[in-house]
């Protein structure tokens, strides 16, 4: 039984419809990811739910309860911004105790809930500082506090850390995601970083033009994307041409070589299909065991990986390979040969 | 060179500023005659008619404040959050006081509200009141609005409006606890030039047959030598002190500036 769900949400400005027919459903306590590029609809379907715009058509239920009418003060969703919004009148204290003042708790329990939420967060000692004495990581850490502690049904986090630096991002998404398990709370969060979405979410909704093109888990969206967008935005991608040799058999052929695909190809004997191939179904090989054979066009030394680019036909493959330190990496000009893993390959829809 | 120039437009400026009020303080200061003294100043302030015409002044001014804080924030903050397209043409509207002189805007109250028209407020005491404090609210509209708007722009209107409406607050709350507060200084500029502009104020006052001050200071000018003098040390001494008392409430501002 889903928690959250949406159906038929649409959403137009003007003569511009972004958001098309969306539905989903997400469980109680689910971490559900929106990946996609700018002005693809995602913080626009985020902002439905929140109760910031109103949908142009479909609903918004929340325990089977319909918000789609109701103002964003009566739906009881706690939300984390990307410019971090925290009152710069009030203290750290006083900003996570707003909501549940707003809620009309006691004042002996809005300080016990508010000491809970500080210590949640490992920020009790800068209760009394405020948000303009804080750094970025801190702020977005007391947006949190300050979001969570009203016990919001669905807590919702717009690319909140956009803002931040690298190392920051990378430990306060995983703080992010233990409290969100810790407390069993359904989220949606909004992200344009496929690394953040695959790290720590259930499940990702990859969007494209107001529409979602793949819902699934961070597994299934990276290994057996269904379309080509989909393929393309998440991770590195190549794409091969292959000519369809026994369609019923999965095999098809790459230059010289004839390879059994796991994929359905939809497609007859001797025609043209798209394969996608990521970087890591790739490796450098010998005279025997090469799928292709071609020229490198560069080769980067990224410290526990070397990413080659290897021309093949007019076409560059691009691919990873372990750093061996026994093992000196390709230069360019080198004429390589290129085994390619068919389990890595994926046949491209569209 | 350029520093000579520099210091000699400097010191031509000072000199031009205060050697007229070095002047006025000193004659002000001449009314025993041979020798320096108070008695110009302690004449005025035991004047019955200064403390009934200052306090009526400063009434007027606070309640004016009170006003142009209750119309003009929630005005501007809804024209920032809602209406944005709207910002050119609201600037031009607060800003015709500065072109349209008192004494237009004073008769065309007069024909309005007399006391044959539908809302007859030149008819009573409290009516003639109520009119000048508009009046006056109107003079400082130019001024209140636009230190406001400054404050505003200064924090992230939307976002914070989201944020507190997302804990559940309705807009009585974003406004009194989130916005009022963090345009705070901004609104305290506006409302000590708010009050400096109403002390000096003198058509509207005259014209409405109020007792102000600012008749009272010209009354006083037509008929004596040395009080006027006194009179205008004072209210620059006023005028002055709200100019200080906002750089004092400037520093007590919490916030760090605005993110881009």
């Amino acid at each position: 039984m889903s928690f959250l769900t949406l159906t038929k949400l649409q959403k137009s400005f003007g003569p511009t419809k972004v958001v098309h027919d969306f539905n989903m459903a997400i469980d109680k306590g689910e971490f559900i990811s929106f990946l996609g590029p700018s002005g693809c609809g995602k913080t626009t379907i985020l902002r439905m739910i929140a109760g910031f715009e109103t949908p142009s058509g479909g609903t918004i239920e929340i325990a089977n309860k319909d918000q789609t009418n109701l103002k964003p003060n009566q739906r009881n969703i706690g939300m984390v911004f990307q410019a971090y919004a925290l009152f710069p009148n009030m203290n750290v204290f006083d900003n996570v105790a707003f909501g549940l003042k707003i809620g009309g708790m006691p004042k002996a329990a809005i300080e016990a809930r508010v000491r809970e939420m500080l210590a949640l967060i490992h920020l009790d000692h800068l209760a009394e500082r405020y948000p303009y004495q804080l750094s970025g990581g801190q702020q977005q850490r007391v947006a949190l506090a300050r979001a969570l502690a009203p016990k919001p049904q669905v807590l919702l986090l717009d690319e909140p850390l956009s803002a931040l630096d690298a190392k920051i991002r990378v430990s306060l998404r995983e703080e992010i995601r233990h409290i969100q398990q810790q407390l069993g709370i359904t989220t949606v969060f909004v992200t344009h970083d496929q690394e953040e979405a695959l790290s720590i979410s259930d499940r990702i909704v990859v969007m494209n033009a107001g529409k979602a093109d793949q819902i699934g888990t961070p597994f299934e969206i990276y290994n057996r994307p269904t379309t080509r967008f989909v393929a393309s935005f998440v991770g590195t991608l190549n794409v091969l041409e292959a000519t369809v040799t026994d369609q019923s058999a999965g095999l098809v052929r790459i230059g010289d070589a004839t390879l059994a695909i796991k994929d359905a190809i939809p497609a007859v004997n001797g025609s043209t299909v798209q394969l996608a191939m990521r970087p890591e179904a790739g490796a450098l090989a010998g005279n025997g065991e090469a799928t292709v054979r071609g020229k490198v066009t560069s080769s980067q030394f990224l410290g526990s990986v070397i990413r080659t680019r290897v021309e093949v036909a007019g076409k560059t493959i691009s691919f990873d390979t372990f750093n061996d330190p026994g093992t000196k990496p390709p230069v360019i000009g080198d004429l390589v040969g290129v085994k390619i893993d068919p389990s890595g390959l994926i046949v491209l829809a569209d | 060179m350029k520093r000579l120039w520099a210091w000699g437009a400097l010191i031509f400026g000072l000199l031009y500023f205060f050697l007229p009020l070095i002047g006025m303080t000193n004659f002000s200061l001449k009314m025993r005659r041979g020798e320096y003294s108070f008695d110009a100043y302690v004449k005025v302030l035991n004047d019955p008619r200064f403390q009934e015409t200052f306090t009526y002044s400063v009434t007027m001014a606070l309640v004016t404040i009170l006003f142009g804080i209750f119309l003009i924030v929630p005005t501007a903050y809804w024209v920032r959050l809602k209406l944005p397209g709207l910002r050119p043409y609201i600037e031009f509207v607060t800003l015709l006081p500065l072109v349209i002189p008192a004494i237009v805007i004073v008769f065309g109250y007069i024909r309005l509200y007399n006391t044959s028209s539908w809302l007859p407020l030149t008819g009573s005491s409290l009516g003639t009141d109520v009119l000048l404090m508009f009046g006056y609210a109107t003079l400082a509209l130019p001024y209140m609005y636009r230190a406001v708007d400054t404050g505003l722009r200064t924090i992230d209107v939307g976002t914070l409006t989201e944020a507190a409406q997302s804990l559940g607050a309705s807009w009585f709350t974003i406004i009194s606890r989130i916005i009022l507060p963090n345009v705070l200084v901004a609104v305290l500029s506006g409302a000590f030039l708010t009050f400096a502009i109403v002390i000096g104020e003198f058509t509207m006052a005259a014209l409405l047959n109020k007792p102000a001050f600012g008749p009272y200071m010209q009354l006083l000018g037509a008929n004596r030598a040395y009080e006027p003098a006194a009179l205008a040390v004072i209210a620059f001494g006023i005028t002055w002190g709200c100019l200080g008392l906002i750089q004092l409430v400037s520093r007590f501002q919490k916030t760090a500036p605005r993110q881009a």
